[in-house]
């Protein structure tokens, strides 16, 4: 609960430190997805610690008491708050800045620096998110089409939270459409649209159970999708390649650059909110498909075997 | 200038480092004093705050926008680069930490347990039980 507070009063930082695109993100991601997944990891784990020597404590504060005084010590050479001439604001942030509105033709810098000028940068994002799917995938257990379903009790009787969200789903779902395609012109993009789009389907989940979900959204198609917009993303790379550009040089994909790169921008963008979706609701089936009392596995276990030494003779 | 005005004007020069640099520590005790690997991750996960904070507030300057093209007229924006950094940032460590409580529901599978020094207890046993029965093995 204190993890979702801490998440959105980051969000509500950002507004204020003027980043909304990175508050979008994380008020979807601290907010809703993190305290879910650990919230369904301390159902799994227990929740429950041994309490240990103060001595461990107390070497603990004392160290992280003088590395605080350490660092403090050091801040007072950095650069005061807020001013414009500071080295962080010069060099490429300034070219970017400059150069934006000829050369991508989009207001949002923030979707062109991290569409167009540094697309590698974020397709090895993007691989590496989709590298923590696939692991999560390969550490819990999981059957091909799904999973071993939990008895946990859908909120049946919270009538008041269903009905709402019910209402709430379509627009969530909508907003986080409009997040993805209008990330050029407005805060927004593939990585908040996202995490949104997941959000929903796991309000959805949380609210009508695991097995209704995977009904919407069936499992191997999510694991698809999270490896197509991986690929989505990495052909745009290639097809600029065999027209005679720069890996991931978006402006020879049409006649003029300027159309090419909204072309490339808006590709990868959906690649990114594909695959950010998939793996985030992938991520989230695994762990509460995990969730499982052990009665009920043992019982689901001899079900299976029962089925084989049936069939096998 | 005295000396009075001189410490307020570091003070809100650098106040946003400071709040980092509490946020980084409370982080890092966390870490190093809990054994529960789950307080563990929280712990991280403060800490990696800390700097997407750091990160955002050295893109502020005062008195500008956010950076989206206005209409007319020229803004000052702030500094768009950070905010890419972060923004990818954050995804990527909401993933890694999926990975890491995943882990960590293995090694409760594993060995019954999430406490760091239990854990450490049972494979010393186990090696040495292991030494022990080799020589019979063999």
């Amino acid at each position: 609960m204190l993890s979702g507070i801490y998440g959105l009063l980051s969000a509500s930082l950002f507004v204020v430190l003027d980043a909304v695109d990175v508050a979008f993100t994380e008020a979807a991601v601290g907010a809703g997805i993190s305290t879910i997944l650990m919230l369904t990891t301390l159902a799994i784990t227990g929740r429950y610690e041994l309490s240990r020597p103060s001595i461990r404590t107390r070497i603990g504060l004392l160290l992280v008491l003088v590395i605080g005084v350490l660092l403090i010590y050091g801040t007072l050479g950095m650069p005061y708050f807020g001013m414009p001439e500071n080295p962080a604001n010069g060099h490429v942030a300034a070219y970017y800045l400059e150069n934006t509105e000829q050369q991508i033709g989009i207001p949002n810098y923030v979707t062109a620096v991290l569409a167009s000028y540094r697309g590698f940068d974020t397709f090895g994002e993007l691989v590496v998110v989709f590298t923590a799917g696939v692991a999560v995938l390969a550490l819990l257990p999981h059957s091909r089409d799904g999973f071993v379903v939990d008895d946990m009790q859908p909120m049946k009787h919270h009538l008041i939270l269903r009905i709402t969200s019910k209402l709430l789903l379509p627009f969530i779902l909508l907003f986080a459409l409009y997040v993805q395609f209008h990330g050029d012109f407005g805060p927004g993009g593939g990585f908040q649209a996202g995490v949104i789009f997941a959000a929903a389907i796991i309000l959805y989940s949380m609210l009508y159970g695991l097995e209704n979900a995977m009904q919407v959204i069936s499992f191997p198609v999510i694991r698809f999708c999270a490896a197509l917009g991986v690929l989505l993303y990495g052909s745009v790379g290639i097809v600029s390649m065999l027209k005679g550009g720069n890996f991931l040089d978006y402006s020879v994909l049409l006649e003029t650059p300027v159309a090419g790169q909204h072309l490339g921008i808006l590709l990868i963008e959906f690649g990114v909110g594909l695959t950010v979706a998939a793996v985030m609701v992938c991520v989230f089936f695994t762990f509460t498909g995990s969730v499982v009392s052990p009665a009920k596995s043992a019982r689901v276990v001899a079900a299976r075997d029962g089925e084989k030494t049936q069939g096998a003779p | 200038m005295n000396f009075e005005t001189q410490w307020l004007q570091t003070f809100f020069g650098l106040y946003n480092y400071w709040i980092v640099v509490a946020l980084m520590m409370c982080g890092l005790f966390i870490v190093i004093t809990d054994g529960n690997l789950i307080k563990k991750v929280v712990g991280l996960t403060i800490f990696q705050t800390s700097v997407f904070i750091l990160y955002i507030s050295m893109a502020k300057v005062t008195g500008a926008t956010a950076p989206i093209q206005i209409e007319q007229g020229t803004a000052v924006y702030s500094n768009p680069l950070p905010h890419v950094l972060i923004l990818t940032a954050i995804v990527v460590s909401i993933s890694t930490t999926a990975v890491a409580l995943a882990l960590i529901v293995r090694i409760k599978r594993a060995y019954h347990t999430v406490e760091e020094d239990v854990i450490q207890r049972w494979d010393v046993k186990k090696r040495r039980s292991e030494k022990r029965s080799k020589p019979f093995h063999e």
